[in-house]
């Protein structure tokens, strides 16, 4: 007799994150110098390890509200309204989840209905697609480009929108592009989503990186409020991953509806998470300043690194990643990264585990130390050299 | 503050390479706008961070209180001019509150340090009293914590 699988089908076929089997290869190797994190390398700011101590000697070890803390809500209130322009009502317009990844899922699974259409960019974070196909709406993907910087603009929009379209999910400034949307860009697919009548999904995570311009977010733009759901959280600009802190702020009727399936899912997000996010929120500017500085420092050498080299890279405006393009050197991303690890002991991340239009890219993060950007750059110099002589 | 002195305090021997290319400057640019600083004072010198508690040796850092008599005419900084000409003080600052002067004094031993004081500092005209506190152990020093070494956890490949 033939066994069934255990596992339902439509799980069964959902494929593993391309960064799975990348992870695998790197883990069985030492002292490797890796430009494949996407974390930050920064310890968390002392002032909120500190307050998150502080709150474990003190006892708040429980449940907190499904929502989340109040204290923590009514700082991601005046923060989003100070940072981004936006008034949100701190009872009834805002989720705090277990980092933007439990936002993204339980967002969509409140939005969609079967066979909606959502419209996402490539290259992207990899747990959009699956997310999206979970939540049982059909992924609609638009490319971005090299040319464009990897910008999103309204001009592809409207070649892949159709009468089924009911959402547009965005993640600017991008991983693992780097690229952000210019003011003109955020107003133009504002328009774009009004005259469709889509829900904007925006995943704004990375909103504090950026280092050319200030970041402008999609909830700065009033007529977008009722329409928008707005994703953000602690890890990346505060240096808090492993807190697992995120929150959404939702027009009441979403926000309420989003609240049903975490509550049930989860119950409420970690409670010294949530106080050490306050705390983040309230005092933690400067810390952030003085990481963003560094990035950039970081990110300039980058640029300048590939620059010497002859490898083209658009400049990243934002995040922490550059993305520069390989596919002249006649060799895969997936081989670069796999010969360039064995050889060279160094990791990066092909560019097509974020979708099929990153081929001939590379993931290059800088959330690690000078030494390390310095030493990584020296032996892909060596590397890319070593590739153009075999092609000869 | 301009970037480029966060850079050196943080590490002052990142080559004008390195530096040029996180400033997106060039080498020559870099080294004139240092030469520049050397020049007009603002960067003083060039040092390495040592963690004294490491060596094999007994050499003592005291932090000393001084209340000092100001004069009529020019205050503190006479007197100050003459404590900090001292070898011995490493560092030394005008401070408001119970006491007027903070010194931070290097010795091989403590006979030396207590010697420096008992003879030289307190037998100073102007000097009113003195209060020595001896450091046992460094934590941290000029931002940099000095004990442990710091290992990254974090996951290899993470998306």
């Amino acid at each position: 007799m033939k066994t069934r699988s255990r596992v339902a089908e439509h799980v069964r076929q959902l494929p593993f994150s391309g960064i799975r089997k990348f992870f695998d290869i790197v883990a069985q190797r030492k002292d490797v110098i890796s430009l494949g994190v996407g974390e930050p390398d920064f310890d968390t700011p002392w002032t909120v390890r500190e307050a998150a101590v502080f709150s474990l000697e003190r006892g708040a070890t429980h449940y907190t509200s499904n929502r989340g803390d109040p204290a923590l809500r009514k700082a991601i209130c005046r923060y989003v309204a100070r940072q981004f322009g936006a008034e949100y009502d701190w009872e009834s317009e805002v989720l705090v989840t277990v980092g933007v990844s439990e936002a993204i899922d339980v967002a969509l699974r409140t939005i969609i209905n079967p066979g909606d259409e959502v419209l996402y960019h490539e290259p992207c974070f990899v747990s959009y697609r699956p997310s999206i196909i979970l939540a049982g709406g059909v992924p609609i993907c638009v490319e971005t480009r090299r040319e464009d910087e990897f910008r999103l603009t309204r001009a592809m929009l409207e070649k892949a929108v159709t009468p089924k379209t009911r959402v547009l999910m965005l993640n600017f400034p991008c991983n693992p592009t780097g690229a952000v949307l210019a003011k003109q860009d955020v107003e133009d697919i504002a328009a774009f989503c009004v005259q469709h009548d889509l829900l904007l999904l925006t995943d704004e995570i990375y909103a504090e990186l950026t280092y050319d311009s200030k970041h402008v977010s999609f909830v700065s733009i009033p007529a977008m409020k009722e329409r928008t759901i707005f994703l953000h959280g602690m890890s990346k600009a505060w240096a808090m991953t492993g807190f697992r802190i995120g929150y959404a702020c939702a027009p009441a009727e979403i926000s309420e509806n989003m609240m049903k399936l975490h509550q049930y899912a989860i119950m409420s997000a970690p409670t010294t998470g949530q106080k050490a996010a306050a705390e983040a929120l309230e005092r933690g500017d400067s810390a952030v300043a003085d990481m963003v500085a560094e990035y950039n420092r970081r990110r300039n050498y980058l640029i300048a690194s590939f620059a010497e080299m002859g490898v083209p890279c658009h400049t990243p405006a934002g995040a922490f990643y550059a993305f520069p393009y390989i596919g002249d050197l006649g060799i895969s991303a997936e081989d670069f990264a796999l010969r360039f690890l064995e050889e060279k002991g160094v990791a990066v991340v092909p560019g097509d585990a974020f979708g099929q239009c990153g081929a001939g890219f590379l993931r290059c993060a800088y959330a690690t130390s000078m030494d390390n950007i310095r030493e990584a750059m020296k032996r892909m110099s060596e590397f890319v050299a070593a590739v153009r002589t075999e092609k000869r | 503050m301009d970037e480029l002195l966060t850079i050196l305090q943080e590490n002052a021997r990142t080559s004008l390479e390195d530096i040029a290319r996180m400033l997106r400057s060039t080498p020559e640019a870099v080294a004139a706008r240092i030469a520049e600083y050397e020049k007009n004072g603002t960067i003083r010198g060039y040092r390495a961070l040592v963690n004294e508690d490491l060596l094999q040796q007994d050499n003592v850092t005291a932090v000393i209180e001084v209340r000092v008599q100001p004069e009529r005419e020019g205050g503190f900084d006479r007197i100050a001019r003459r404590i900090s000409g001292f070898p011995e003080v490493v560092n030394m600052y005008l401070m408001s509150g119970k006491y007027d002067l903070l010194l931070f004094v290097e010795g091989k031993n403590l006979r030396e340090v207590a010697s420096f004081v008992s003879e030289r500092l307190s037998t100073l005209d102007g000097v009113l009293s003195t209060g020595t506190h001896f450091m046992l152990k460094t934590y941290k020093q000029d931002g940099v914590l000095m004990d442990g070494d710091k290992v990254d956890e974090r996951l290899q490949i993470s998306p």
